[in-house]
């Protein structure tokens, strides 16, 4: 497998930071004969406004840090859409929290479009607060990247004790969900 | 905590694996260094070092404060470490500002303590929560007086953990404060950390005295330059001042007794160059261009080099681990074998001069510069590299 | 005077004085050379093992005490030997961790880690030696210089109004506070005792002569004249209110010991309680 770039955009609040972490985690510790680099926005823009996290996957030595040119993007705001989509390979994968982002002809580059209605599907289970983790399990499922069984791993890890259950349930929503 | 679930009784060194940021990492690893006290003053980007200092140092039976602004930080350390205790502090570069009079009180009384600056953009408040690589000269010359310092540049998470371990025993070692030189995306970046097990760590701890104190000379070196070193409540009755002074340690204010001093501090990091400056050389061998960088810098470069050698072009990496004392005679040897060397730097040439200076006109050097808010793409430093060998 | 008062007093005190290093730098007449025979004293009345005792001290007149003493003796830059004093304090609960510095020193430059060492409580003695300006650099006006004083940068007279230290150091926090002059030896003494034994942060301001930079400038010659000045406005009153003992150029200067608050707890206190609670929490991980 070679380079992989990956990046999660959304607004404060959403757990854009998180994603990323877990998918950086659950890649970088297991998963064999991978590494992955996670690498987010900081300061007064993550509190708030837009969001990043990006996550670079290698075999070997990850040598450059930050996704400059994303193999994946996954969009959960109109404005993170706009901002990023110029950055996608032509050909690469875009996923879509589908009633926050309306796509317009920019989109057209990419080689492949996933819809999912993270939020709502979130708010079925009690918060919109899991729609990041449906949006992840939406995304194992849809890649080969990374393993259930590592993110379930790092999901029981990472998350709080008394989220976890619910999140579980989001990803696998997440997982099973067919646009 | 991830792979390895830590017993309790030992949590200085929490042998395991984890996925995590620079900053933590850092952080322990001068746990695992011993050190014991942590002064510090919030301020972006390092706060998750101290952040994290003041959660782990109880646990361990240490003492973490935080002070009114980073001159009590730092001169708390120095107190600390005359208590016995391995002691440090994290600051950024207008902190680093703030510490440099009294990092000069550290070297002039031989103190052990590390000083982590996670380096953002500047000069003054500049870009808090961006990166920089702008207080490399900073480091070497801020304090009044003449000097000389040892600053080390990590690369990677991992290296943020191992490379506050030899700062640690370089403090100790030496007798001074170390400078570790971060950066803000190395600080915050998350990757794989292996932390080993204790006994694999090794571990230096300044020298004790083993004469008499009623004829203790605190400051009479041993052949390496370096005094061993009593702390308080041992029964020497440590003397420390910022004036210069004899061997005793009482102020001497004449030409002949700065002359004495000055020059063991200085030749004490001079003459055991060999023994502190640490480099990674990649891909020198049949290099005909190279590169010069350091810190995250040097990733990007290798970035660089991968894209240039998938179109042919031969290009190495030297990485400059320890940033001072300056490796002057290695870049010189290298300078003999090809025409261009390029410098990557997130600052307007600071390490770039150096090189120049190093390099004798025995090559060209070239710096590939930014200002700092980002780190170089590798396609930025190629468009470079393929400009010096057309 | 001093430097006689000194060597009278040397044969008692000669293995707390450093070898080699006496005579000292203070000038004749200067209160320094005895205040400092006076902590000497003190420190052994109180009984504290020496190897427990450590002096720091910052830059200045006063600053250059830390040096003749016999102790671990740590001579730190201007203004910062209070932080000093709290990280090397905090490395052995038992350490009693002394500083003695000058009214610039730690009311100016150090005005700041006086307050929040205060703020904090310390465990830490303070002894400053107020001698209303800045005697090493040759008299310039400081923090506590009165207004109208005259000194080398206030050659019309002191355009500002003084700190006064006991109400500073008590309003910030500290529970021992005392203030007496150079004169007061046998009471400075009884009382650095009690600063010495205190928990927490004790705060000493001794009024002490300086004919060289102040004396000459504000018609008290002779380092006895000033001290006679002293003795002339000098009221005792323990337990006085610290907020109402400013010092004018003329007005009563209030002694005593005003403060002792002995059920406050201390930095070293609470830093070993959260020791202890987190010992017992479990690890949260990286
Ligand atoms: S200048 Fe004043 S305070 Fe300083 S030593 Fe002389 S008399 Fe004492």
């Amino acid at each position: 497998m070679p380079r992989v770039e990956i990046r999660f955009a959304g607004f404060g609040g959403q757990g854009i930071g998180l994603l990323g972490r877990l998918m950086g985690e659950a890649i970088a510790l297991y998963m064999e004969e991978k590494n992955a680099i996670m690498t987010q926005s900081y300061g007064p823009e993550s509190r708030g406004g837009a969001s990043s996290s990006d996550v670079v996957i290698d075999e070997g030595e990850i040598a450059y840090p930050k996704a400059t040119h994303y193999d994946y993007l996954v969009v959960m705001s109109e404005e993170a859409y706009h901002k990023y989509i110029p950055n996608l390979k032509e050909g690469g994968t875009l996923f879509v929290e589908e009633n926050l982002v309306i796509l317009d002809d920019h989109a057209k580059k990419a080689g492949k479009i996933l819809k999912i209605p993270a939020t709502k599907i979130a708010e079925e289970i009690g918060s919109s607060l899991y729609a990041n983790i449906a949006m992840l399990g939406f995304f194992c499922a849809n890649t080969d990247i990374v393993s259930e069984d590592a993110l379930k791993k790092v999901i029981r890890e990472k998350v709080k004790a008394r989220f976890v259950k619910n999140n579980l349930i989001a990803f696998e929503k997440g997982k099973n969900y067919k646009g | 905590m991830s792979k390895t679930i830590q017993k309790e009784e030992d949590r200085t060194v929490l042998t395991g694996e984890y996925f995590t940021t620079g900053n933590l990492a850092a952080a322990e690893g001068a746990l695992a260094a011993g050190c014991k006290f942590f002064g510090g003053y919030p301020i972006t980007p390092s706060s998750e070092i101290a952040e994290h200092m003041s959660y782990r140092l109880p646990q361990v039976g240490g003492h973490f404060l935080q002070f009114e602004d980073e001159i009590a930080s730092i001169v708390s350390i120095l107190g600390a470490s005359w208590g016995g205790w391995k002691s440090m502090t994290a600051t950024s570069g207008p902190g680093y500002s703030l510490m440099l009079e009294n990092i000069g009180l550290g070297i002039m009384t031989e103190t052990p303590c590390v000083i982590i600056n996670v380096q953002r953009g500047g000069p003054s408040t500049g870009l808090p929560t961006l990166v920089g690589q702008q207080d490399i000269q900073q480091t070497r010359w801020g304090s009044h007086g003449d000097y000389e310092v040892i600053a080390l540049a990590p690369n990677s998470v991992q290296e943020c953990f191992d490379l506050v371990i030899v700062a640690f025993n370089y403090a100790e070692k030496y007798r001074l404060p170390v400078t570790l030189l971060m950066d803000e995306t190395l600080g915050h970046m998350s990757e794989k950390l292996i932390i080993p097990k204790k006994d694999d760590i090794k571990i230096i701890n300044r020298k004790k005295p083993k004469d008499d104190p009623s004829s203790h000379l605190p400051y009479k070196a041993d052949e390496d330059l370096v005094p061993p070193m009593a702390t308080a409540g041992e029964g020497y009755r440590v003397i420390t001042t910022g004036l210069t002074h004899d061997e005793r340690g009482y102020p001497v204010l004449d030409a002949e007794t700065q002359e004495k001093l000055l020059r063991r501090l200085i030749n004490k990091i001079k003459k055991n160059k060999d023994d502190i400056i640490l480099l990674e050389e990649y891909k020198l061998k049949d290099a005909e261009l190279i590169i010069i960088s350091f810190g995250i810098s040097a990733r990007a470069s290798k970035g660089a080099i991968e894209l240039a050698r998938k179109k042919g072009i031969k290009v190495g990496l030297l990485r400059l681990i320890t940033i001072w004392p300056f490796a002057d005679e290695h870049i010189e040897k290298l300078a003999e074998k090809v025409d261009n060397i390029l410098v990557v730097e997130i600052n307007s040439g600071q390490v770039t001069r150096e090189v120049q200076r190093a390099v004798k006109g025995k090559a060209n050097v070239h710096g590939v510069l930014k200002h700092g808010g980002t780190i170089h793409t590798p396609e930025e430093i190629l468009s470079e590299i393929e400009r010096r060998v057309k | 005077m001093t430097s006689e008062l000194l060597k009278a007093e040397e044969h008692p005190s000669d293995v707390f004085l450093r070898p080699g290093r006496i005579p000292h730098i203070w000038c004749p007449g200067c209160s320094l050379g005895s205040v400092t025979n006076v902590i000497i004293q003190a420190i052994k009345q109180s009984g504290i093992d020496s190897k427990k005792i450590a002096i720091i001290s910052g830059i200045g007149c006063t600053g250059r005490a830390a040096g003749y003493l016999n102790f671990d003796s740590f001579h730190t830059t201007h203004g910062r030997a209070i932080p000093f004093a709290i990280g090397l304090s905090v490395t052995d609960p038992e350490r009693k961790v002394i500083v003695i510095s000058g009214d610039g020193d730690l009311a100016s430059i150090g005005g700041n880690h006086l307050i929040h060492g205060a703020r904090r409580n310390a465990d830490i003695t303070v002894i400053c030696v107020n001698n209303f300006q800045y005697g090493m650099t040759g008299g310039q006006v400081g923090p506590t210089s009165y207004e109208g004083q005259f000194q080398t940068t206030a050659p019309y007279g002191n355009v500002e109004h003084p700190f006064d230290l006991p109400g500073l150091a008590y309003s910030c926090g500290a529970t021992f506070v005392a203030r007496w002059t150079a004169l007061d030896v046998r009471r400075m003494k009884e009382t650095i005792i009690e600063a010495i034994l205190h928990k927490g942060f004790s705060f000493v301001e001794i009024l002490g002569s300086c004919p060289t930079t102040y004396g000459r400038r504000n018609q008290l010659r002779e380092g006895l004249e000033i001290l006679e000045n002293f003795r002339k406005r000098t009221v005792l009153q323990h337990g006085a209110d610290p907020t109402k003992t400013e010092i004018s150029k003329d007005g009563p200067i209030i002694v005593g010991k005003f403060v002792e608050i002995k059920d406050k707890s201390t930095l070293t206190d609470n830093l070993l309680k959260v020791q202890r609670i987190a010992k017992a929490t479990k690890s949260r991980g990286l």
